[in-house]
């Protein structure tokens, strides 16, 4: 395969290895040296790294900035970007200020609505939803415009990505949906967390049914649970997550100091079983307050060192 | 049956409880009146079917509003009997006058004979 | 019709509380279908207002009317007669009454008596819904008959998003996924292929944020 931007993400897909990415979530405040030390405990361990913006529509210091002092750093940065915030002047603005620092991928999202944050009171702007935020990008990267029809000179190079909930209802429409992403010009896909592994399985038996995972590269989320607290949470709380029974209860049998290592040890086991998954190319590991523990568990999976290109 | 109850009951008929709007009960309460009674079928029972059931959403509605604007909401109270319980009738209107007479006068009864009063020393000069 | 909600009754006093002799003027139109201002609700409203300010020996006379329609100024002109009786006017009309009522009696404060909430339907009694968000360029011959931009809480073109869990938004187990039925419904229909397209981004401009809006009709104008 060949690449078709700069990005160090697309060279590692392309080569043919799998691909591992991990996420920053930024501070709620105004010091950016937190993003740093994130990155630096991470940054061995996988290709490229996550920004959340904004994520549950929390307000944190923005993916922009934060993607940019990680380039700063030499690292390789994804810039997540969420269509409730900014309409498409302001979106299509902010990919130009990233592609100014060398930004080369790009995650398109609609974004969770205000309701769960800590501003609901605020205004959703929802101008664009993920699937034509995609198409905003193709057009700005392929076309050299932008949506008003402005050519540009410089263009932003961007490697396309989204994401996908195997997970969410109407579980038939879930490969329609990417599907239209694909056709919309998507090329890596980061799922929502999985631990359901069957589930996940017959999802992506239809995605090969449709020949997408030969279109689109699918890194499989993971996050490791650490303890049982953490994963009634993620059932009940958490929308469009599953977990079945079976994780709670196997944390719950494990004395409270030994969760978190039990809660680990189950990301390996997942990473193991879907390495043998036909389409799966990569693991995106969201380790979320505990990136610590991305270097344990890319390690204990054999995925250390992460290949040079 | 002839049984004794209060005397400072006025008793307005109607076919059927579903028949009592809020604005009469509200209009009961302008007047001067204490506290107003809506005596239902009970519960079931209604020849209407549901006629006490949109009476007693009604009278919760008027105890809402009496609480927004400041009057005790005890003042208006639905009950449900069967026609056939005279004991029934005289003991409610036993129970509300009690209570009625603990909550006082209605404020809305005082008022008026202070602004009639008022009126009549202003004409009267 | 357009859906409002009384407004709570501690609002109005405090609007009303300073002057002397207030009208209460209710519509026959939209706010009586939804319960909410229609000749009903003005006499309960007017007997309220009457219970509390007697009681805070307050003197506020307080009259009530109700017109057919408050949007049209051939209704607001039967106001003309007695409109200069009052210091104020409570208008349980939508918005778009209290201000039209505003506009022809410039000199009367106009205060709303009920909260204009959107443009929906009767579900069943005492339940009212939105349906509609007047987005100005109406797509629903594309999504089987239902509206992704007023039923789905991210006004999503290529929905459902992520968070859809067994029929009903992540917002909350009461609100269905607009998505969700959008999709039923097309497959019901033999539709679904106007799900596989991508959608391309809307224009907004017929929308509230193209600015105000006015539609001129040359044809049924002298």
């Amino acid at each position: 395969m060949n690449t078709t931007t700069p990005s160090k993400l697309e060279k590692i897909l392309a080569e043919g290895h799998f691909a591992v990415t991990s996420e920053c979530g930024p501070p709620r405040g105004a010091n950016g040296e937190v993003v740093e030390e994130k990155a630096n405990l991470i940054k061995d361990h996988v290709d490229a790294i996550n920004v959340t913006d904004n994520q549950t529509s929390v307000v944190r210091l923005c993916s922009l900035a934060a993607c940019i002092r990680i380039k700063q750093m030499g690292l390789e940065p994804v810039l997540q970007m969420v269509t409730r915030d900014r309409n498409r002047i302001g979106i299509q603005s902010d990919i130009l200020g990233a592609a100014s620092f060398g930004i080369h991928n790009i995650l398109c999202l609609t974004g969770d609505h205000q309701h769960f944050g800590d501003h609901p009171q605020a205004i959703n702007v929802f101008d664009l939803d993920s699937t034509q935020l995609i198409q905003t990008v193709k057009l700005m990267r392929d076309e050299g415009q932008l949506l008003g029809g402005f050519e540009m000179k410089e263009l932003p190079n961007m490697f396309i990505g989204a994401a996908a909930n195997p997970f969410a209802d109407p579980f038939e429409i879930r490969v329609a949906r990417l599907a239209k992403k694909v056709a919309a010009g998507c090329q890596f896909i980061q799922t929502q967390c999985i631990y359901n592994m069957e589930k996940f399985k017959t999802w992506m038996q239809q995605v090969r049914d449709q020949g997408l995972h030969e279109k689109v590269a699918i890194l499989a989320g993971l996050t490791p649970m650490k303890n049982v607290g953490m994963a009634k949470y993620m059932k009940n709380r958490v929308p469009g997550i599953d977990v079945p029974d079976e994780i709670i209860e196997r944390l719950a049998a494990v004395p409270k100091e030994k969760q978190a290592d039990e809660g680990t040890k189950i990301c390996v086991e997942q990473i193991e079983e879907l390495k043998e998954e036909e389409g799966i190319r990569g693991f995106h590991i969201m380790a979320i307050e505990w990136e610590e523990k991305v270097p344990e568990i890319v390690e204990m999976a054999g995925l250390y060192p992460r290949p040079e290109v | 049956m002839r049984l004794r109850y209060p005397t400072n009951i006025k008793i307005i008929k109607v076919p059927c409880s579903g028949r009592v709007a809020i604005i009469h009960m509200l209009k009961a309460l302008e007047e001067g009146a204490d506290g107003v009674i809506v005596a239902g079928c009970l519960e079931g029972d209604c020849h209407y079917q549901s006629g006490n059931l949109w009476a007693k959403k009604r009278v919760s509605y008027v105890q809402e509003i009496l609480e927004k604007i400041g009057m005790e909401p005890e003042r208006v109270a639905m009950y449900n009997l069967s026609a056939g319980e005279g004991p029934r009738f005289a003991e409610i209107a036993r129970e509300m006058t009690e209570k009625v007479k603990e909550l006082g006068p209605s404020p809305i009864r005082d008022a008026k004979k202070l602004a009639s009063k008022k009126s009549k020393v202003e004409v009267a000069a | 019709m357009i859906m409002a909600r009384p407004k709570p009754i501690e609002e109005i006093i405090d609007e009303i509380k300073d002057f002397n002799k207030v009208l209460i003027a209710g519509c026959d139109g939209c706010v009586t279908v939804c319960e909410a201002g229609g000749s009903k609700e003005v006499q309960v409203l007017a007997s309220a207002l009457r219970l509390y300010f007697t009681k805070e020996r307050k003197r506020l006379e307080i009259d009530e009317t109700s017109l057919t329609r408050q949007c049209d100024k051939d209704y607001l002109h039967e106001l003309l007669d007695k409109i200069d009786d009052y210091d104020a006017i409570v208008s349980l009309a939508c918005g778009a009454g209290v201000q039209f009522m505003a506009e022809m009696y410039r000199k009367k404060p106009i205060f709303p008596g009920v909260d204009t909430c959107f443009i929906g339907v009767t579900e069943e009694r005492g339940v009212w819904a939105e349906r509609c968000q007047a987005c100005g360029q109406c797509i629903l011959a594309s999504t089987g008959g239902i509206c992704p931009i007023s039923r789905c809480s991210k006004r999503m073109l290529n929905g459902p998003c992520g968070g859809s869990e067994k029929g009903k938004c992540e917002i909350s187990p009461d609100t269905d996924c607009g998505w969700h039925l959008i999709y039923e419904r097309l497959k019901e229909l033999g539709q679904l292929d106007f799900f596989a397209e991508p959608t391309d981004p809307k224009d907004w401009v017929s929308s509230r944020d193209g600015g105000p809006r006015k539609i001129v009709r040359e044809d049924v104008r002298l």
